[in-house]
């Protein structure tokens, strides 16, 4: 019972951490059909970004918290630039945006041994964080639980903004038909900006975020994509609630994968894949 | 591009000439980089007819590539198999991996098979990495020797294992020649350019894509199985993410759809990735920027586009456009 709680927790901080990285892959893609490989890419940069900031000034709780808002900024500003200056030409071609995109995936992979070398690194975090709390004889990391919070703070706040605020209806409805959108007097390429920026945002959280608990080293964003990848074609192409379903599920099965078949670990995480696209060829929640 | 001639074979009998009597002078390095541009352009090539004539761009094509050269590793260090019955295996082995994977991937189009071929080939690689007592995980499989032939010119001289890739490439092109220009390879066409067509039209989609699959994936196999004898040694870095990421830019730099095109690809890739690294060091960094500069800038690939720039320059030598007299369109 112990042991089943204990990896369920694992599982779904891991998935908590998942869901920030994956939902704004998802989101540029329902909003605007793009499909971005280099997301992962502002997840490592981000998670740089955040080990530097925080280097520069010191590490408390505040400066932590700044340093996830700084990394957000600086990597949400470099995706607008991205998306203004090299995406705009390639609406509705599949396979030239996957290409510039994966560019740029390795370009940033390469910078960052460039800029911050070749070691591993961790972001640091305030001590409180690494304590763990105990109820009877569970302990719980605090830093998880700190993952899941950050993770359901972003669903409620995507929530809020896509649901529930002007911005929020204009990306709807982008998303829905765009050149009604645009027809009506929406500012589409202001949307598509905007969208690219606050997924690039996302994805720059998931980095410092992950970076406290994953060592962020060049390369990681290459690992990190798959599992975005397998988060959406679980979850369903464009869509936030299958993210935060397939984040949760694909959490759980990689935790309880290592613990019974550590042999297979990359296998069992993507054979919940193969098993849902037999039965649902466009994901738990997509659209056909 | 699909219609008309697909090689220009004075062209490439001409290029033969040239790559038969290269080894003569050129130093041993050099000859064995061009085996490795072949080796690639196998693979290439078997990718090209998924992304350039069926138009499914896949990003999982290092996997077929691993499993041939897994197979033969395995069999022939610890079964200690000769060449043939290995290379057989590798195509086998790699044909029965792309049937099942091809069952999953092809149940989605466009950007979703795209990321259902990445993750197959994640979960291919994760094998190679962790089930240490089949792959040997992290430390590869070494200790591959050199083909015995039987015949009289060692395999473990570079020129003679040069000559024997080029032997399998010529064939593999040519196979794959009379397969995109055969009813089958024009239905593949008409696949990639509408598909709700092909389907009015009565044919079997699915099927023309899965056999399509299948095949690219043997080719794929035997491409791996050369890698394996090329480089005597296995590993998993060497099916990771970015060599399918090198591998659909060498189609797309070469040019898609022109089966030769992807060959040449191969050849920038490789001797820019052995080049360039050395004096620039920064290899990744280069091959992302060559991806989004060909993607801006060469769309049709390097082979496409010369084509056209020397056709263009034929007929501007051949006649001069009359200069219209305005009175007369008038």
């Amino acid at each position: 019972m112990e042991f089943l709680i204990m990896q369920s927790f694992y599982g779904f901080s891991y998935g908590s951490l998942l869901f920030i990285l994956s939902c704004g892959f998802t989101l540029i893609f329902g909003v605007m059909k793009f499909v971005n490989m280099a997301h992962a890419s502002f997840y490592l940069l981000g998670g740089y970004v955040g080990i530097t900031f925080l280097k520069w000034i010191g590490c408390t709780t505040l400066s932590f918290f700044l340093g996830i808002i700084v990394a957000a900024f600086t990597i949400g500003l470099l995706g607008v630039f991205i998306q203004r200056a090299f995406c705009r030409g390639l609406f509705g071609q599949d396979l030239p945006q996957v290409l510039l995109t994966l560019g740029f995936a390795l370009f940033f992979d390469d910078l960052v041994l460039v800029v911050w070398g070749g070691d591993p690194v961790n972001v640091a975090v305030p001590e409180w964080l690494k304590d763990t709390l105990t109820f009877s004889n569970y302990h719980f990391p605090i830093y998880r639980l700190f993952m899941i919070s950050t993770a359901v703070i972003v669903a409620f706040g995507l929530w809020l903004l896509l649901d529930r605020t002007s911005f929020g209806a204009k990306i709807r409805a982008t998303a829905d038909d765009e050149e009604m959108a645009g027809g009506v007097g929406i500012k589409i390429p202001l949307v598509s900006a905007g969208v690219f920026g606050l997924a690039a945002a996302l994805a720059a959280i998931a980095g410092v975020v992950g970076g406290g608990f994953l060592s962020l080293y060049p390369g990681a964003g290459l690992i990190m994509i798959p599992l975005a990848v397998a988060v959406v074609i679980i979850g369903g192409l464009g869509s936030v609630k299958g993210a935060a379903a397939a984040s949760v599920l694909l959490g759980l099965i990689d935790s309880f994968g290592k613990a019974f078949l550590p042999e297979f670990a990359y296998f069992t995480m993507y054979l919940p894949m193969v098993i849902i696209l037999v039965v649902r060829p466009t994901g738990l929640f997509g659209k056909a | 591009m699909s219609s008309g001639k697909l090689v220009n074979f004075k062209f490439l009998g001409f290029l033969l000439l040239v790559v038969l009597v290269s080894p003569l002078f050129l130093p041993t390095y050099i000859v064995s980089l061009l085996t490795q541009a072949m080796i690639f352009g196998i693979l290439a090539m078997s990718l090209d007819v998924l992304v350039g004539f069926t138009g499914l761009a896949s990003l999982g094509h290092a996997s077929f590539m691993g499993v041939g050269a897994y197979t033969v590793a395995i069999l022939v260090t610890e079964k200690g198999y000769g060449f043939w019955p290995s290379l057989g295996a590798a195509l086998l082995v790699a044909a029965v991996v792309a049937a099942i994977f091809g069952l999953l991937a092809l149940r989605a189009t466009g950007v979703y098979f795209l990321m259902i071929t990445l993750a197959l080939a994640m979960m291919v690689w994760g094998v190679a990495y962790r089930w240490y007592r089949l792959t040997r995980g992290d430390n590869g499989i070494s200790g591959i020797p050199r083909p015995e032939l039987g015949v009289p010119w060692s395999m473990w001289v570079e020129t003679n294992f040069f000559y024997l890739t080029l032997c399998a490439f010529v064939v593999v092109f040519l196979l794959l020649y009379l397969l995109v220009r055969s009813p089958f390879g024009y239905s593949l066409i008409g696949i990639k350019d509408s598909e709700n067509r092909m389907q009015a039209l009565g044919y079997n989609v699915w099927l023309h894509k899965y056999a399509a699959y299948i095949l690219a994936g043997t080719f794929g196999g035997l491409s791996g199985a050369f890698w394996a004898y090329f480089n005597g040694f296995v590993s998993p870095p060497d099916i990771e993410l970015t060599v399918s990421v090198e591998v659909l830019l060498m189609v797309i730099l070469g040019g898609a759809g022109s089966l030769i095109g992807p060959f040449f690809g191969a050849l920038i890739v490789v001797f820019m990735k052995n080049y360039l690294s050395i004096y620039v060091g920064r290899w990744l960094m280069i091959l992302g920027a060559t991806y989004i500069l060909t993607v801006l800038f060469i769309p049709k690939g390097v082979y496409g586009g010369l084509g056209d720039l020397v056709q263009g320059l034929w007929r501007l030598r051949g006649k001069r456009p009359e200069p219209v007299k305005l009175e007369d369109s008038v």
